[in-house]
């Protein structure tokens, strides 16, 4: 009985291959662009974790200075000889050529086992390790970046992207070093030792961060591609549960001829549940496939977006991990039994001798989109309280979701208030009946066109944000570099030469002096400037006091970037603890896009009374813009200087934006995938309900309106459709724009953007969505305009 | 002669294997005449009021309706003989569920381009449907849709008017209410008419009747 | 006590130490000295390290007994191992240091490791005040002015799960192995300078999860350096030193080889400190009762034959699950003989697999 029951309901599909096709191929893109999503942030993940792995500093407590600064060499050995389990570690940056990289230093006698990194007991190479001039152990991408660097480099998969792993003596020489930034403390240390506190006060234990720097400030953009993710994903429900609706309902006559059979109304519902799982699982795979393809081809946009915005390295290339896949499989399942479920729902509860309503199922009654309207006038509601009063990057999401939601649930209730006034201007009945017969197909369409409105929002907002982005970050640029060259030094001696050189040759030479600092837990990289007219005309201060620079020329002021004003909260005449025994006032703040961290600038001299050891390696140099690429080649030539420590103002600005460019690649590729889904969705509903329709077509044929007519007023409808919810997608795109550039970017990147429009964009985005809605509605109007009259005469007629 | 058709011939594909349904039919049809077409289920009735009005095309024979054969007529040509000269009356009523009574009953007369209001006014009352002409199809019973069917028909005016079973999804009384009903406007506004039914009794109600038995007429 | 040759190879091996030229180790001294015959040992200098020697070490084993009668074993090694023969200076320093301790008892078996550059101060030997450390672990001299240094030390190790501290007494002289010192391996000539303290006795502490005690004994102390310890073929070593209850000591190996007879060596040290050495074939030792240990088959039960003493004697693992569990792993554990003479000592095995 079951075998027979369930073929009988899965010869529906055999019945309707188009739509089992469009049902596995909906929840198949829904899951991959979800799982594409999940591949991506699961990679950049473990990419982040492994970073925080490095050297166990996800597990492993460290000792550093009390004060932040160096630790001399003999400490370690001393505290070793004391019986202490350390291990010491240098790290600094370095630029090579145009790519800089992290060098981290190590010692791999003491290293605690665990945190090694190539592995004492893995047959690593420690002896050429620790040679003379020893081996530098980098991942594969960062040895190709950096090319023929004359370094004795051995590529490894263990080492992050852009850190180059170094013997001690290696990193010293390198960075040239003497000491230790800290050091790790093994596990298990043994007992008896004399307490750290007695004889090593000066130095304090800091806990490991088992999430580590990166995967917080990268959380923001994780969230991001998973809230599109999410999106693009309930874009797919909509097809899937539209479609599964309809076969549900198509098979009531099979269902209720099974139970006057005999069948219990528990066999076949759990017989339909097996259905879905099948599905599900299918569809499932397919679109784990689909996921890894979408990841792949995306992935290394991701990864020079988190470079470019984070500084985050993440390997352009994808692995298969199992917890994506199994994701990925795990939200197949619920999606379809999502949908399926209001359809079960109905069937477990059939009168036995309820009429199938197929017609009526699509035609949801006018009080239905009343009810939609009003739900959707609610979330809109909640959007605006969440903008007013919400805090944080979750409610900035909330905010979009609920807008978007709310805009979307709107759809039907405006399409049809639209329709309905449209139909008053109609003086022909032809013209009568395509008004009345378009407001007719809202609530069967509505769940495409939605779909459709939330892409093309989603569009037109992320759009918006990224192009006042682009626009507001170019003119900054201008403002923020200005002068003609930046030159960084090798060493001490190397750039007092340097300056001598250039002393005569430019109009003036600024020093540019950094030390990162602490501010409130959080790192915060601090900056001592000159006094010089190329800070007090360019640089792009949102906020001051009248005498701002006065007020840091004389070493009595301090300014801060937005990002430590708005995450430290500090206000203009807040005092700011730089030192223990040095507080500055803030009296100006200025923009500083595209930096994950806090920052601040005070008087050069000043830093120099406080961290008089910080080298003195880099310089602006302000020259007539014309002379800029001699005197770029004369330090080359005449003084040695290496191409790489040489920016050039012109090369600077380009690739910023290049890199500004790049990462934006993403957001538009995952736009654009969201809009395919909704033509997808938009296809799907007119296939399934394309017999239907021959219903409503029927009668006008039949009193003398040609076939091809017919498909032409349908293609003309589902245009009119897309460009009515264009009209509607508009306003809230640019709603989104706002959230998008005042809520979510505050709170994910520390700054706030100003708005601009771009209609051109647009209209664009108008000639794609009926481009989308034609490509949906072709199929269905060809198959009409080629429809057999017998297909036709099937609706007046049983019989012949 | 309003309506002539000379040795039509009609067969189907089907899955047994070519199906002849009509096996050379002959018949006409003067402007005014009524006319009873009766058979068995599967006689081919419904398949020859289909080639009548336009809506299919026989294999063979001629078609001829006010001189014209619409078995050599392209789509559009098909379309506007529908539009124009024909009525047509289903069992299924077949009224567009996306428009109101009045909108109904107005269509075809709007797309025949012969809207009379003053006709269309007397005809509603005649109808009876006055009171339901802001209502949708779906709201009405199905002798009040099957009303709206005929005056939407009756509306335009047309030279023939045809009609598949009428009274196929109504109980007799109404049934016949509906067939006399229709009866009357049909003179009124003089056209030829073609009833397909398999009642013999309502057959009865027609000046003339032809009966189909395995595709022939007798 | 030639069983410490294999050690540093395979630290070496496992540093990836072959790739930068240390595969032809066995045959090859590449510019380090070669341990020459007739070299006259001097005293204190040599308890000192010979950095331009490729490897060396420090190697004490001893066998006490606790207040409660029961037998411990207890041992400290520090090995030196020179990655080129150039000095190099601080933290670039040649030098590379590594260390085992470790303490048996008859049912439990504690070690630990440590590692360290030279060049720093972490780890080193100085031989004169006698010194040899590695981080906080120490063997230090203790010895009366004009005595040997080594007459005399304090000894001291910790683990995460010991620590002991003990003060040892020489009551003999050294010993030198082989031909005044010049210890031979192979018959195709690899060979190392190598000499002992064996006439500790011993008095101390060892701390153990279990608490503290108290104990007392014998030790032995190694010393040994060479560039080019072993044939090719040689896949492993049995060695043994043995305290017998009459005073006479001794000491033997067996180095197995792939494609010969094991290649056997001994040392029969008299109680007033008279050597005597025998070359390869004297002394037999043949391996009997196989225990699984480690995942492995090793013999924790030898038959020793000394024809020349009329030695017979079956040697004994005290607890046959004396396994090292340190980068290099190995058997190394306490053992009692029985049969012509009776005593104990300390055996080492290596190269199971």
């Amino acid at each position: 009985m079951i075998a027979a029951g369930f073929a009988a309901l899965l010869s529906h599909w055999r019945y309707r291959p188009l739509q089992l096709a469009i049902l596995i191929c909906g929840l198949a893109l829904a899951t991959g662009l979800w799982t594409g999503v999940q591949a991506i942030n699961s990679e950049a993940r473990s990419s982040y974790s492994r970073a925080a792995s490095v050297l166990g500093q996800d597990t492993l407590q460290q000792l550093q200075s009390e004060s932040g600064g160096p630790i001399a060499a003999e400490r370690f050995v001393a505290l070793r000889r004391a019986g202490w389990l350390v291990s010491p570690v240098v790290e600094g940056t370095l630029r090579l050529g145009r790519t800089r990289v992290r060098v981290m230093g190590i010692d791999v006698f003491t290293l605690p086992r665990g945190a090694a990194p190539l592995g004492l007991s893995g047959g690593g190479d420690v002896a050429g390790f620790v040679a003379v001039d020893g081996l530098i152990l980098v991942h594969p991408e960062t040895a190709a970046a950096l090319g023929d660097s004359g370094l004795n480099l051995r590529t490894s998969l263990q080492v992050a992207p852009g850190t180059l792993m170094a013997d001690i003596p290696t990193a010293w020489s390198l960075l040239k070093r003497h000491d230790f930034d800290y050091m790790l403390l093994a596990p298990d240390q043994p007992a008896g030792l004399a307490p750290l506190s007695e004889i090593a006060p000066d130095l304090r234990r800091v806990q490991p961060d088992p999430q580590g720097d990166i995967a917080r400030l990268t959380d923001s953009f994780h969230l991001n591609l998973t809230a599109f993710g999410f999106l693009s994903f309930a874009v797919g429900l909509f097809i899937v549960h539209a479609t599964i609706g309809l076969a549900f309902e198509q098979r009531r006559a099979v269902i209720r001829t099974l139970r006057a059979l005999g069948m219990p109304n528990r066999a076949i519902v759990q017989l339909l549940l097996a259905e879905t799982v099948l599905l599900a699982l299918i569809a499932g795979l397919l679109g784990v496939v689909l996921g890894y393809g979408i990841a792949a081809m995306l992935l290394p946009d991701v990864a020079a977006t988190l470079a470019g915005l984070y500084g985050a390295s993440v390997p352009g290339s994808l692995t298969l991990r199992p917890d994506w896949i199994l994701t990925g499989l795990a939200i197949a399942f619920a999606g379809a039994f999502l949908a399926v479920g209001q359809g079960l729902w109905r069937i477990a509860r059939l009168p036995l001798l309820a009429p199938a309503q197929p017609r009526a199922w699509a035609m949801a009654s006018r009080r239905n989109v009343g009810w939609t309207a009003l739900s959707g006038a609610v979330l809109l509601l909640a959007a605006l309280v969440l903008a007013w009063f919400g805090r944080g990057l979750a409610s900035g999401f909330l905010t979009l979701g609920a807008l978007l939601l709310g805009a979307g649930l709107l759809l039907p209730g405006f399409l049809t208030l639209v329709l309905g006034l449209g139909a008053r201007t109609s003086r022909s009945a032809m013209a009568e009946w395509v008004w009345a017969d378009m407001r007719q197909q809202v609530p069967g369409l509505s769940l495409a066109l939605i779909a459709l409105m939330i892409a093309l929002a989603a569009n037109v907002g992320v759009s918006t944000m990224v192009a006042s982005f682009r626009y507001t970050f170019t003119g900054w640029l201008d403002q923020r570099l200005a002068s003609e060259l930046y030159v960084s030094a090798g060493d001490e001696a190397e750039a007092e030469a340097l300056r001598a050189f250039l002393a005569e040759r430019a109009d003036a030479v600024l020093p540019i002096r950094t030390i990162e600092i602490e501010i409130g837990g959080t790192p915060v990289f601090l900056y001592g400037i000159a006094d010089h007219a190329t800070y007090r005309d360019h640089w792009p201060l949102l906020e001051s006091t009248g005498d701002v620079w006065d007020r840091v020329a004389a070493g009595n002021g301090a300014l801060i970037n937005e990002q430590l004003f708005r995450r430290g909260g500090f206000r203009l005449g807040n005092r700011v603890r730089i030192a223990p025994d040095w507080t500055e006032e803030v009296v100006g703040i200025y923009s500083d896009y595209g930096n994950p961290t806090g920052q601040m600038i005070v008087n050069h001299d000043r830093f120099m009374d406080y961290f008089p050891d910080v080298p003195k390696l880099r310089h602006a140099v302000r020259v007539p813009p014309e002379d800029a690429d001699m005197l770029a080649d004369a330090l080359v030539r005449e003084f040695g200087l290496s191409p790489g420590n040489i920016l050039n103002q012109a090369d600077l600005k380009r690739f910023s934006l290049r890199v500004f460019d790049r990462t934006f690649v993403v957001t538009g590729a995952l736009n654009t995938l969201t809009l395919g889904i909704a033509t997808f969705a938009i296809l799907a509903n007119l296939l399934t309900l394309s017999s239907m329709r021959l219903m409503q077509l029927a009668p006008v044929w039949a009193v003398g309106t040609t076939r091809a007519r017919l498909a032409q007023l349908e293609l003309l409808r589902t245009l009119g459709l897309a460009v009515l919810t264009w009209l509607l997608a508009l306003p809230v795109g640019l709603l989104l724009a706002w959230v998008l550039l005042a809520v979510v970017n505050v709170e994910a990147f520390g700054w706030r953007l100003p708005m601009h429009l771009f209609p051109v964009d647009w209209f664009r985005l108008l000639v794609l969505a009926v481009l989308a809605a034609g490509i949906a509605a072709a199929i269905p109007a060809w198959r009409l305009a080629r429809a057999q009259p017998a297909n036709f005469l099937k609706v007046f007629v049983h019989e012949r | 002669m309003l309506l002539a058709l000379r040795d039509v011939r009609k067969s189907f594909n089907t899955e047994g294997g070519p199906l002849e349904v009509l096996k050379g039919v002959s018949f006409e049809l003067d402007a005014g005449q009524h006319l009873a077409l009766t058979g068995e289920s599967g006689s081919g009735k419904s398949t020859l009021l289909h080639l009548i009005a336009g809506l299919d095309m026989p294999d063979s024979g001629e078609v001829k309706l006010a001189g014209a054969d619409i078995a050599r007529m392209d789509d559009p040509q098909l379309a506007a003989v529908r539009r124009g000269k024909i009525g047509l009356v289903f069992q299924q009523f077949n009224l567009i569920p996306s428009m109101t009574v009045a909108q109904n009953l107005s269509f075809h007369a709007r797309l025949a381009g012969r809207l009379d209001s003053e006709w269309n006014a007397r005809l509603t009352e005649r109808l009876g449907l006055t009171e339901c002409l802001g209502r949708y199809p779906e709201q009405l019973s199905g002798g009040q849709q099957q009303r709206v069917a005929i005056g939407r028909t009756l509306a335009a005016r047309p030279g023939l008017i045809l009609a598949d079973e009428p009274t196929g999804n109504l109980d007799e009384d109404t049934g016949d209410v509906v067939i006399e009903l229709m009866l009357e406007l049909v003179s009124d506004v003089n056209a030829g008419f073609i009833l397909v039914t398999h009642s013999t009794r309502l057959a009865g109600f027609l000046q003339r009747r032809l009966h189909l038995t395995h595709g022939r007429l007798q | 006590m030639n069983a410490k040759l294999l050690a540093l190879p395979l630290v070496l091996l496992t540093y990836g130490a072959l790739a930068q030229g240390f595969a032809g180790l066995g045959t090859d001294a590449e510019g380090f000295s070669v341990p020459e015959a007739g070299r006259e040992l001097s005293f204190p200098r040599d308890h000192g390290p010979h950095p331009d020697f490729r490897i060396e070490w420090w190697y004490l084993t001893a066998n006490l007994k606790g207040e409660n009668g029961a037998d411990y074993g207890l041992q400290w090694t520090l090995f030196r191992s020179a990655l080129r023969p150039e000095a190099g200076e601080g933290w670039s320093a040649s030098q590379t240091w590594m260390a085992h301790a470790a303490v048996t008892t008859d049912n439990s078996h504690f070690s630990t490791e440590r590692f360290a550059r030279g060049g720093i101060g972490q780890a080193g030997v100085r031989a004169e005040p006698f010194s040899a450390w590695i981080d906080d672990w120490r063997m230090t001299s203790r010895a009366a002015p004009g005595e040997d240094p080594l007459a005399a030390l304090e000894v001291f190790a910790r683990g995460p799960d010991f620590t002991y501290d003990i003060a040892l007494t020489a009551s003999g002289p050294l010993v030198l192995h082989g031909e005044n010192g010049f210890s031979v391996k192979s018959a195709s000539g690899q060979a190392s300078h190598y000499y002992s303290q064996p006439f500790y006795s011993v008095r101390g502490t060892i701390d153990l999860p279990t608490g503290r005690l108290q104990v007392s004994g014998q030790a032995w102390l190694d010393r040994e350096w060479s560039s080019q310890p072993l044939d090719p073929d040689q896949t492993g070593w049995d060695w043994l030193s043995l305290h017998f209850d009459d005073g006479a000591k001794l000491m033997g190996f067996r180095l197995r080889s792939r494609s010969a007879e094991a290649f056997t060596s001994a040392t029969w040290i008299g109680p007033n400190g008279k050597t005597t050495s025998y070359g390869d074939g004297a002394l037999k030792m043949t391996p009997g009762r196989l225990q699984k240990v480690a995942g492995r088959e090793v013999p924790v039960e030898w038959r020793l034959q000394l024809a020349e003493h009329d030695l017979d004697i079956t040697v004994e693992a005290i607890n046959p699950n004396s396994w090292m569990h340190t980068l290099v792993p190995y058997w190394e554990g306490p053992v009692t003989a029985q049969g012509s003479r009776n005593g104990r000592g300390y055996l080492e095995m290596t190269g199971y697999e």
